[in-house]
């Protein structure tokens, strides 16, 4: 409906369009300019801004300089792919990364050199070549006429009517009756994506006697081995020194020890968690009780441990309770102990669920 | 001239065309649509950035499969780069690293990935933001805006996913806190967790699942949504800018063919030159720097891809102080609110937008002419609200960086953020609004006394005027659009015998009316003018009947 209607509009509105300034109105030559050789093109040509052929002519050779500049970084792009072998048997390889860099640059500067030159060989072609467009199209008339929806609408009920699902509730409920088990299918079939949660996410693999050992190393600590003021990131050590422990058990496991002055210890902390102490030495959950990160930032001065992540703040010395920042429960403590060798080892498992809280993190099983 | 003659099409051609159109009857409808005519401005390219921007990642996409091995099972690196050999590692972060040290153009090609993703959300949310300060959402294009609310929210789930698949130190931290916010939703928390991984984290199922929905599902979802949104724009045709012969029946610029597919080519080919040359020399994501993710580890500054930064800034802002259980059972909100909520709030406030200014308004009429933000400050100002509110949350996403750089205590920079983020929007609001009055209030002295030319003559009296110009007709065409544009007054709620319209009774009819109010009072008429009345006295009539 619209193939036609272009020229009726256009007559309609054509003394409005002449004499009136485009952005390029200097550089233009309209049919008003030179009506003495009319353009004929695709469209009115009252809607089309032809360029003077001087102009067209240099656009040519412009676009042109910029399709070969193209296909000169064309080719400078696999001379740059060939250039850096990819093994390290050739040199110079990108396997070096200061050559891979470079490797990059020269190539990606040729590809985007290439790709700039079509670009802006299209675009010399559009601006200089092409005339400059303001063709008129009609919107379409978006509602149907009033005879169109209702001869729609009552087709539309008919059909509905000869096929019986309007009359017919039986042959409609139990159609519907029949589409729920199988809707829920989808549903039932991803059960087996993961187990259930179980009580899985409320205890780690500490027990009473497991040995706590330096993060990355298998090494055993003694308590006379911290300094004070110092942190370090622990682990328990694992029943098969071969494979270590899985990823799993490292992230619910990985504990911070601090060693302070024992008398820095505030009254956030209870009798118990006192007792859950050695000698200054307390170790708690290093995962962040907001949403995981590793709380892994400890200021000795103050006793605050920080986590990088959304800066959520304990109290080291006063049973890592939040200070500042969205966590809302204070890091969970390790008991610790000293086995009859001066070893460190766990005495249990830690005294909340680790990591971010969830829904039943509170409730005793 | 020899160009006035339609020239015959070569041989092979009508071959081609006769062939197709023997099976699909096309020539009429071919025509039609390669004469479709697309506006001639610069705004309307920003929604081709992010379509060209989605294609340069389905390319660079493919071509990352071909190596990229999406496993989560251990194994020591005894690739090319020297410094991680030995290293134990998961097969996605050993593969990524073989993709950047032992395939020519591999690093050039994930980079190219990386960067096209940045500027596929930035362009999204720009091309977004003209839509909504022009009301080019509103009808008959509010489905095409719900489409592309969709687009937008799939593109920042699909980037995060894309993030998290080298299995580097900053992406295993992403996914960790993914995790985090999971298990914080009441009741079903950590079922959803532990489905979602596997089990407990990090398992061994998250990656290759994550790999499953970032290359297929969501890509497969967002090309049904774009080419939806594309054939929607087509068949009701863009908006357009006021402006001489534009009108709400006719639409002028350049038509498809040839103008608008040359200039479109051309611009394709600026968009993913300047991707490639970001991807060139300037580095992003170098994972082999970061090291492999270790739930055990973290280093401090670490910074998402930008579009994330938003909700990387309200899990810092937002305080503990409103968690609360019911008998023992915890409701996070401090990770609820800023790690879905505000999600929510964006994407939810943005969908309904058109509606509810379409029922505050009343305004049913389909337009095609844009606005000029100026002329409905009430939306305008709301925009620039909405703007500084993610702003604010974005900016502090890297208030650890903002910190450290101008030497403020960590928690005062919480502290400044918490409170621009309630302030700092109803300040943009007022100003935003006043600003757009003012503009307002210009756009009708220009209309009515020409614009200031800057000569200034002494009159015969001795005394000194300005001279006052005449603006050309163009100028005066966008100034009057003023008269029709946004919402100008709210319709009168009484009848001539003084009953109250029944829109207008009730709770929610009194309210819209308020709304309508509000949203209205302090526009600048512009009923009464006169283009250049004082300056020559002259009465024209401007034939905009076609308009309105």
């Amino acid at each position: 409906m619209t193939d036609n209607t272009n020229h009726n509009d256009a007559d309609k509105s054509r003394e409005r369009v002449i004499g009136t300034p485009t952005s390029e109105g200097a550089t233009l030559a309209t049919a008003e300019d030179a009506p003495h050789r009319r353009h004929e093109g695709p469209y009115p040509a009252e809607e089309t801004h032809v360029r003077p052929e001087e102009v067209q002519r240099r656009g040519e050779r412009m676009a042109s300089l910029w399709f070969l500049v193209a296909f000169l970084a064309g080719i400078g792009f696999f001379v740059s792919y060939f250039m850096f072998p990819a093994n390290s048997d050739g040199t110079p390889s990108i396997a070096d990364p200061e050559t891979a860099q470079w490797a990059n640059m020269l190539l990606g500067g040729t590809l985007a050199l290439a790709l700039f030159s079509i670009g802006a060989g299209m675009t010399v072609w559009v601006r200089r070549v092409l005339p400059h467009y303001e063709v008129s199209s009609p919107y379409d008339e978006l509602p149907s006429s009033e005879e169109e929806k209702s001869s729609f609408s009552e087709f539309f009920m008919r059909g509905a009517q000869e096929s019986g699902i309007l009359k017919r509730p039986l042959l409609r409920r139990t159609l519907l009756l029949a589409m729920v088990p199988l809707g829920l299918a989808p549903v039932v079939l991803l059960r087996d994506m993961g187990p259930l949660p179980g009580d899985k996410l409320k205890r780690t693999i500490w027990r009473d006697g497991t040995y706590l050992v330096v993060e990355g190393t298998n090494r055993r600590i003694r308590a006379e081995d911290l300094v004070p003021g110092s942190m370090i990131s622990v682990l328990p050590e694992p029943d098969d020194p071969e494979h270590g422990l899985s990823m799993n058990d490292q992230a619910e496991a990985v504990t911070i020890l601090i060693k302070m002055d024992p008398k820095d210890f505030g009254p956030g902390m209870s009798q118990q968690q006192l007792e859950w102490t050695h000698d200054g030495i307390v170790a708690y959950s290093k995962v962040c009780t907001h949403v995981g990160c590793p709380a892994a930032l400890y200021e000795q001065t103050t006793h605050r441990i920080l986590c990088p992540c959304h800066q959520s703040t304990f109290d080291a010395a006063n049973g890592a309770a939040v200070v500042f920042g969205p966590a809302h429960r204070p890091l969970p403590q390790l008991p610790i102990r000293v086995d009859e060798e001066g070893y460190l080892v766990a005495a249990g498992d830690f005294s909340a669920p680790v990591g971010p809280t969830f829904w039943d993190a509170g409730v005793e099983d | 001239m020899s160009d006035n003659q339609a020239p015959q099409a070569p041989k092979a051609l009508r071959g081609i065309g006769n062939y197709i159109d023997d099976r699909f009857h096309l020539a009429k409808t071919a025509e039609k649509n390669l004469r479709k005519v697309f506006p001639n401005h610069w705004s309307f390219m920003l929604g081709e950035i992010a379509l060209y921007s989605f294609i340069i990642l389905l390319l660079t996409g493919v071509f990352l499969t071909l190596w990229f091995n999406p496993s989560m099972s251990h194994t020591v690196y005894e690739g090319s780069y020297e410094r991680l050999r030995g290293v134990e590692m998961s097969e996605a972060y050993a593969s990524t690293l073989h993709i950047t040290f032992d395939v020519r153009g591999g690093l050039l090609v994930r980079q190219i990935h990386h960067w096209a993703a940045l500027i596929f959300v930035a362009s999204l949310v720009v091309h977004m933001l003209r839509v909504f300060f022009t009301g080019a959402f509103r009808k008959p294009r509010e489905i095409n805006w719900l489409i592309g609310v969709a687009i937008f929210s799939i593109a920042i789930v699909e980037g995060l996913f894309g993030y998290s698949l080298p299995d580097d130190l900053p992406s295993g931290m992403g996914v960790r806190i993914f995790q985090g916010v999971l298990l914080a939703i009441p009741v079903i928390g950590t079922y959803l967790s532990f489905f979602m991984f596997g089990g407990e984290f990090p398992g061994e199922a998250i990656i290759p699942r994550l790999y499953m929905l970032h290359i297929l599902l969501l890509p497969g979802i967002l090309l049904a949504l774009i080419a939806a949104h594309f054939i929607i724009l087509w068949y009701q045709k863009h908006t357009q800018y006021p402006g001489p012969r534009r009108t709400e029946k006719q639409v002028i610029g350049t038509p498809m063919f040839p103008g608008f597919a040359l200039k479109a080519g051309g611009f394709f080919f600026f968009t993913f030159a300047a991707i490639t040359g970001l991807s060139a020399f300037v580095q992003i994501n170098p994972i082999h720097l970061f090291g492999p993710f270790t739930p055990t580890s973290i280093t401090s500054g670490l910074q998402p891809d930008w579009y994330m930064g938003f909700l990387e800034g309200s899990l810092r802002l937002f305080p503990d102080w409103f968690d609360f259980d019911i008998g023992g059972y915890a409701v996070v909100t401090g990770v609820l609110v800023p790690g879905l909520g505000f999600m929510g709030l964006l994407f939810g406030g943005l969908a309904i937008y058109p509606f509810l200014e379409a029922w505050i308004t009343g305004d049913k009429r389909a337009h095609n002419i844009a606005d000029r933000p100026r002329n409905v400050p009430v939306r305008t100002g709301l925009g620039a609200a909405g703007i500084t509110f993610y702003g604010v949350l974005w900016l502090a996403g890297s208030n650890d960086i903002l910190s450290h750089t101008f030497q403020i205590s960590l928690f005062a920079t919480t502290w400044i953020f918490r409170i621009a983020l309630i302030v700092g929007p109803i300040l943009a609001f007022i100003i935003t609004k006043r600003i757009c009055l003012g503009l307002q209030r210009r756009d009708r002295a220009t209309l009515e006394h020409g614009y200031e030319s800057g000569t200034i003559t002494q009159l015969p009296g001795g005394e000194f005027i300005e001279v006052h110009k005449e603006s050309s007709p163009e100028t005066v065409e966008v100034l009057q659009s003023a008269k029709y544009q946004g919402f100008r007054t709210v319709p009168p709620t009484v009848d001539a015998n003084g009953v109250e319209s029944p829109a207008a009774r009730g709770f929610l009819g009194k309210l819209r009316i308020r709304l309508a109010h509000w949203y209205t009072k302090d526009n600048v008429s512009f009923e009464d003018v006169v283009p250049h009345s004082a300056l020559h006295g002259e009465q024209r009539t401007e034939e905009k009947a076609g308009q309105h």
